[in-house]
C-alpha cells in the first residue's frame, strides 16, 4: 500500500524531528513542494523543534559569492582605516540551520560552495585580500519549487539526507502539536551512545544497492536518520522501527528500481531493471505488494519499507526511466541550471578596463581602490595617517566590471532524419558529424542538442549540454529506420531553439536530411502533406529568427531539400557523400561566419 | 569583525586561527586502488604532474587528496624566506633576498604545503597582491604572497575543478607553464617561482574540463562507486566511525598511515637509482603510438610514472608490470576523444596496453 496523506505528514513530521536532533549529521531536508500552506506549518514545525537559539538563515538561490562566503566589508574598512573581514551566510549560520529558497533554481556553483563547507565544517576564504578559514557547522533545508523533473542540483540533493514530498497532499488534518512533546535536547544527548550493529549496517547499504541507489552518502546518511530515530525513542540500539523510517525518509526517495522479489541476488542491476519494466502496470504493483509474505529479516523490512514510502507516480517515473529515454535520467537537469544562471545574470567581476563597452562594478572597484588609498594620498603629498579620506581616489587599475553568463552562448542543435529513407550509412555519418563537433564546441564551451525525427514523430534524444559524457549515451542510442515526419523535427527544433532563445542564447540549428519527408503533422503518410507541413513549419521557424543550415544527404542534391532551406532562411549544403570531417567543416565554416557577422553588426 | 594577523605566517599551511580538521586516514580508504596509486606517485615524484580524480558522487575523492598531505614528507626550505625557496636550488633571483641566509647554510624543515584554491577565490588572492593591512593602517606598499607562492614546491588542490572560473583557470594555466608568478602593477612589480603540483577533483556530470587545462595534469583517475555489498559496507562502517570521532578514528590508524608515509619517503629516496631499460621505453614508445597520443608529453609522464611505482614497489628495475598498471591513469586522457566508442577511453589504453604488452 503506498502511503496515505496522514501517514505522509506524519513521516514529514518525523523527518522534522530527526533532522532537528542531529542537523549536521544528517545534513538536511529536501522539501518538495509549492510554496503553500502545509510547507508553512512544516517549517513552523521545525523552528518549534529546534532548541533556541538556533540561527536560521535564508539563503536566495541568486545569491553573490560575497554575502555566501564574505569577504571584504568594505564600509567599515574605510571607516576603520584597516581592512574589515565581513562574515558570510554560511558562517553565520554555524550551530543552526541554512534555508536554501527555490533550491530548484540553485546554480551548480553554489551548491558546490555549500556542500564545501558542509563537508569540511568550515569555509575557506580566500578573497579580496582576506584570507582566512572559519569553522562552521550547520543543517540545510532546501525548499524545492521544481515542476516535473526540475530538481536541485544532484551535488546537494546527494548530501541531504532526508527527501519528502507534500506535493499533492491535502492540507493534514494531524496538528502540528503531535511534535509538541518531542525532546530534542534529550535525544541530542543520547545520539552519541547509541550503538550500531553489523545487521542494521549491512540491511542498510544492502537495501541502498537493491533499490538502485549507487551513491555511498545514501546508507551512510541513512544510518545517521536511524540512529536519531533510535535517540528519539530513547533506545541504545537500532531497532526495526529506527531502519524502516530511513528507510522510507531517505532510501526510498532516491530508488531507481524497485527490488526484485523473486532474486536475492542483487548483484546485475541491469537485468534488473528490465526486469522492473517488463512487469505490469501500477495496479498489479501494488496487488504484488499486499500479497508479500511478512518480513522476516531485517533487509526484507527496510524494503518493504521503502516501497511503501513510495507514491504511485514515483514507481510509474521508474519504469518510464527505465524503458525507454534511458538517457533523460534525473541529473540531465545539470545543463538546465547552467542555462538558466547563463540568462545574463551577474555572477560577479574580474579586474578589466571599460573599452569593449563591459558594465562597471561599482562596488568590485571601490573594494580594489581601498588598499591603495592611504599609499596615493602620500603619494599627492598628503600625510597617510592624518585626516579622514574626504574621498575615494579611483584609477583606472581598480576598475573591475562586472561578468555575466555569456549572453552569446550558442547551443547547437543537431537534427538528424534517422528514417529509413536516409540510409544507415547516412546515419553513421551524422553520427560522426556530430562527433567532430562535439570537439570543437567543447573547445570554445558550446553546448550541443540532438533532435532525431523518424517513424511519426521527434524526438529530443539529448537536452542541450557540454557534457561529453552525456552527449555520447546520447548519439550512442540512435536508432534508425521507419517514415520521415519533417514537420515534426522542424517544430521540435523550433520550440527547443525559442526556449534557449528566451534563456538569451543563440541557437543554430544544423538539419542532416534528405528532405523526402512523407509524413504530415497530424501522422497522416502522403507526400504532398507532409512536404506544404514541412515547408509551414520551415516557416515558422524562420520567423522566429533560427539560424539554421540544411545539409542534403541525398545521393544528388534535391529540389525540395534546396526549397525547404530557402523558406527557413537556412545555407544549403548539398553532401551526396558526406564524411563526417566534412560536414563537421561546414558546420564550423558556417558558425564562425554567424559569429563574425553578429559581432560587425 | 577584525581579521587575525593576515601576515603572520601567509607562505606555510592555511591561515592561522583554526585547527586543521583531522584528515581521514588515507590507510583507511577502501578500495579505489587506481586512485590511491596515482596520488602516491605524484608524492614520490612531482614530475610526474598533477593528478585529477573525476568520478561519481561520494567517492572520497577529496578525502584521499587531503589524506595523503598528512603523508608527506618535509622539505628544506631556507629560513625565512616567505617564497620557500630551496636551500639547493633557488638561491637567486628570490625577490625575497634569502640567497644570502641559504648560504649561511640557514634551512628548516616544514610540511610540504597541500594549499587549498577553494571556490569563489578572487584573483588577487590566486596572484598574491598588495598587503591589505599595511597599505591600509600605515600606508605601506608591500607585496602579500598570494596561493600561488603559499603552493611553490608543493600542492595546489582544486576541488569541483571543472566549475572554477574561466578566468582562474587562465591564470593558473600561464603560471604553470612558465613556472613562475608575475605581478606588475601601481609599481609594485614582483616575480617569484610558483612550481606545483595541480591536483584536482571533480563530478563530469557538472560539465567538461578544458583541454589545456586537462593537459596539465600528469595522471588522470576515473573513480566509480563500488557495487559490492562488502566494500560499501566497509566504507560506510569506516566514514561513520571517522565522523563520530575523527581523532580516535585516526590513532587506530596510525600505525598503518605511518607505514603508507615511509614507503613514500623510501620511494623519493629510492627513485633516483631505480634503473629503467630501453625495452620498456621502447614498448611505452610504442603504446602511446598505438593510441595515437600527440607529444612526448605522454610518453615522458608513462614512463615517470611507472619509474615512481617501480620505486614505491621497492624494485630495482622498471618492468612492464609498472608500465601496464600505470598506463590507464597516464594516458586516458590524452586520447582524441571518441563520444561513439562506448567503451570510454580507459578501457581503450587497457585495450592497447594488452595488445602492445602482453602478460
Amino acid at each position: 500500500m503506498t502511503a496515505s496523506d496522514p501517514a505522509r505528514w506524519l513521516d514529514a513530521l518525523l523527518a522534522a524531528s530527526l533532522f532537528a536532533i542531529d542537523p549536521v549529521g544528517i545534513g538536511g531536508v529536501l522539501v518538495r513542494s509549492s510554496a503553500d500552506p502545509l510547507r508553512d506549518r512544516w517549517l513552523a514545525a521545525l523552528s518549534g523543534l529546534l532548541p533556541l537559539p538556533t540561527p536560521q538563515r535564508r539563503l536566495p538561490s541568486n545569491i553573490a559569492d560575497s554575502r555566501l562566503l564574505g569577504g571584504l566589508d568594505l564600509a567599515a574598512s574605510l571607516r576603520a582605516g584597516r581592512p574589515v573581514a565581513e562574515r558570510g551566510l554560511l558562517v553565520e549560520a554555524d550551530g543552526g540551520v541554512i534555508v536554501v529558497a527555490m533550491a530548484e533554481r540553485l546554480s551548480q556553483r553554489t551548491a558546490a560552495c555549500l556542500a564545501a563547507a558542509a563537508d569540511r565544517g568550515e569555509v575557506i576564504v580566500e578573497r579580496e585580500g582576506i584570507t582566512e578559514r572559519r569553522a562552521t557547522r550547520f543543517g540545510i533545508v532546501a525548499l524545492d519549487e521544481g515542476i516535473d523533473d526540475e530538481r536541485p542540483p544532484p551535488a546537494m540533493l546527494d548530501r541531504l539526507a532526508i527527501h519528502i514530498n507534500l506535493r499533492g497532499m491535502r492540507s493534514a488534518e494531524e496538528p502540528v502539536s503531535l511534535v509538541a512533546d518531542v525532546d530534542v535536547a534529550t535525544a541530542r544527548s543520547r545520539l552519541l551512545s547509541v550503538k550500531v550493529d553489523d545487521e542494521a549496517l549491512g540491511a542498510l547499504c544492502e537495501a541502498s544497492l537493491a533499490l538502485g541507489i549507487s551513491s555511498l552518502r545514501a546508507p551512510l546518511l541513512a544510518l545517521r536518520v536511524a540512529r536519531a530515530s533510535a535517540a528519539l525513542a530513547g533506545r541504545e540500539t537500532l531497532s526495526a522501527e529506527d531502519v524502516g523510517a530511513a528507510a522510507r525518509l531517505v532510501l526510498a526517495p532516491r530508488a531507481t528500481q524497485l527490488p526484485s522479489q523473486q532474486e536475492p541476488d542483487v548483484t546485475d542491476s541491469g537485468d534488473k531493471s528490465e526486469e522492473v519494466s517488463a512487469r505490469g502496470n501500477e495496479g498489479s504493483e501494488t496487488e504484488e505488494r499486499d500479497q508479500l509474505p511478512e518480513p522476516k529479516s531485517l533487509d526484507d523490512i527496510i524494503l518493504a519499507a521503502a516501497q511503501a514510502a513510495m507514491p504511485p507516480d514515483v514507481l510509474a517515473r521508474l519504469k518510464l526511466s527505465h524503458s525507454a529515454s534511458k538517457h533523460r535520467s534525473s541529473y540531465g537537469h545539470a545543463g538546465m541550471f547552467r542555462l538558466s544562471s547563463r540568462r545574463g545574470r551577474p555572477i560577479g567581476s574580474r579586474r578589466g578596463d571599460l573599452r569593449s563597452g563591459a558594465r562597471l562594478s561599482i562596488i568590485d572597484t571601490l573594494r580594489a581602490a581601498v588598499p591603495w588609498q592611504a599609499l596615493r594620498r602620500r603619494e599627492r603629498g598628503e600625510n597617510a595617517l592624518e585626516g579622514r579620506p574626504a574621498r575615494i581616489d579611483v584609477r583606472r587599475e581598480d576598475f573591475h566590471v562586472s561578468r555575466f553568463r555569456q549572453r552569446t552562448e550558442t547551443t547547437t542543435i543537431f537534427v538528424v532524419d534517422a528514417s529509413g529513407s536516409t540510409a544507415l550509412n547516412r546515419l553513421a555519418e551524422a553520427k560522426g558529424a556530430v562527433e567532430h563537433l562535439l570537439g570543437d564546441c567543447y573547445v570554445r564551451r558550446d553546448s550541443v542538442a540532438l533532435i532525431s525525427f523518424r517513424g511519426s514523430s521527434a524526438e529530443l534524444l539529448l537536452p542541450p549540454t557540454r557534457s561529453l559524457v552525456r552527449a555520447k549515451r546520447g548519439l550512442a542510442g540512435l536508432p534508425g529506420g521507419g517514415g520521415t515526419p519533417l514537420a515534426a523535427g522542424i517544430d521540435a527544433t523550433r520550440i527547443l531553439a525559442d526556449d534557449l532563445q528566451r534563456r538569451g542564447q543563440t541557437a543554430t540549428a544544423v538539419f542532416l536530411t534528405d528532405g523526402r519527408a512523407n509524413i504530415a503533422r497530424d501522422g497522416t503518410a502522403g507526400r504532398g502533406r507532409a512536404q506544404d507541413d514541412a515547408l509551414a513549419a520551415a516557416r515558422l521557424m524562420q520567423a522566429n529568427g533560427v539560424n539554421a543550415l540544411l545539409i542534403d544527404t541525398s545521393p544528388r542534391a534535391a529540389a525540395f531539400a534546396q526549397q525547404l532551406a530557402n523558406e527557413m532562411a537556412a545555407v544549403y549544403v548539398a553532401l551526396p557523400y558526406a564524411e563526417a570531417a566534412a560536414v563537421s567543416k561546414v558546420v564550423r565554416a558556417n558558425a564562425d561566419a554567424r559569429r563574425s557577422g553578429a559581432n560587425g553588426g | 569583525m577584525q581579521i587575525q594577523n593576515p601576515t603572520a605566517n601567509p607562505v606555510f599551511g592555511t591561515p592561522e586561527g583554526l585547527p586543521m580538521p583531522t584528515a581521514f586516514p588515507f590507510s583507511a580508504i577502501v578500495a579505489q586502488e587506481e586512485m590511491k596509486m596515482a596520488l602516491l606517485i605524484a608524492a614520490v615524484d612531482q614530475s610526474v604532474g598533477g593528478v585529477l580524480v573525476f568520478g561519481d558522487r561520494g567517492t572520497g575523492k577529496s578525502t584521499a587528496v587531503r589524506s595523503l598531505a598528512a603523508l608527506l614528507p618535509k622539505m628544506q626550505v631556507i629560513a625565512d624566506c616567505s617564497y620557500g625557496c630551496d636551500p639547493d636550488t633557488d638561491r637567486t633571483r628570490c625577490v625575497d633576498g634569502c640567497g644570502g641566509r641559504a648560504a649561511k647554510g640557514k634551512s628548516r624543515a616544514v610540511p610540504v604545503p597541500v594549499v587549498d584554491l577553494p571556490l569563489g577565490v578572487t584573483e588577487d588572492r590566486v596572484v598574491g597582491a598588495l598587503d591589505l593591512e599595511r597599505a591600509l593602517a600605515h600606508g605601506v606598499k608591500a607585496f602579500e604572497p598570494g596561493l600561488l607562492a603559499r603552493a611553490h614546491r608543493g600542492f595546489l588542490y582544486i576541488d569541483e575543478v571543472n566549475l572554477l572560473e574561466d578566468h582562474i583557470v587562465d591564470l593558473l594555466l600561464d603560471v604553470a607553464a612558465s613556472g613562475e608568478n608575475v605581478v606588475e602593477r601601481e609599481g609594485l612589480s614582483i616575480r617569484h617561482a610558483a612550481r606545483f603540483v595541480l591536483v584536482g577533483t571533480g563530478n563530469p556530470e557538472e560539465g567538461e574540463l578544458r583541454p589545456q587545462l586537462l593537459d596539465r595534469f600528469g595522471l588522470s583517475v576515473e573513480v566509480k562507486t563500488p557495487n559490492d555489498v562488502t566494500t560499501r559496507v566497509e566504507v560506510v562502517r569506516r566514514r561513520d566511525a571517522f565522523d563520530r570521532d575523527p581523532k580516535i578514528f585516526a590513532r587506530r590508524w596510525k600505525t598503518e598511515d605511518g607505514k603508507v608515509r615511509k614507503r613514500i619517503a623510501a620511494a623519493r629516496e629510492h627513485l633516483s637509482a631505480v634503473t629503467l631499460p630501453d625495452s620498456v621505453i621502447a614498448r611505452a614508445a610504442e603504446l602511446c603510438m598505438r593510441l595515437g597520443v600527440d607529444g612526448l608529453r605522454g610518453e615522458l609522464t608513462l614512463i615517470r610514472a611507472a619509474r615512481a611505482l617501480a620505486s614505491l614497489d621497492g624494485v630495482e628495475t622498471v618492468t612492464d608490470a609498472q608500465l601496464r598498471r600505470v598506463a590507464p591513469s597516464a594516458l586516458r586522457h590524452r586520447l582524441r576523444r571518441n563520444p561513439l566508442d562506448e567503451a570510454g577511453s580507459g578501457v581503450r589504453v587497457e585495450r592497447a596496453v594488452a595488445e602492445v604488452i602482453p602478460a
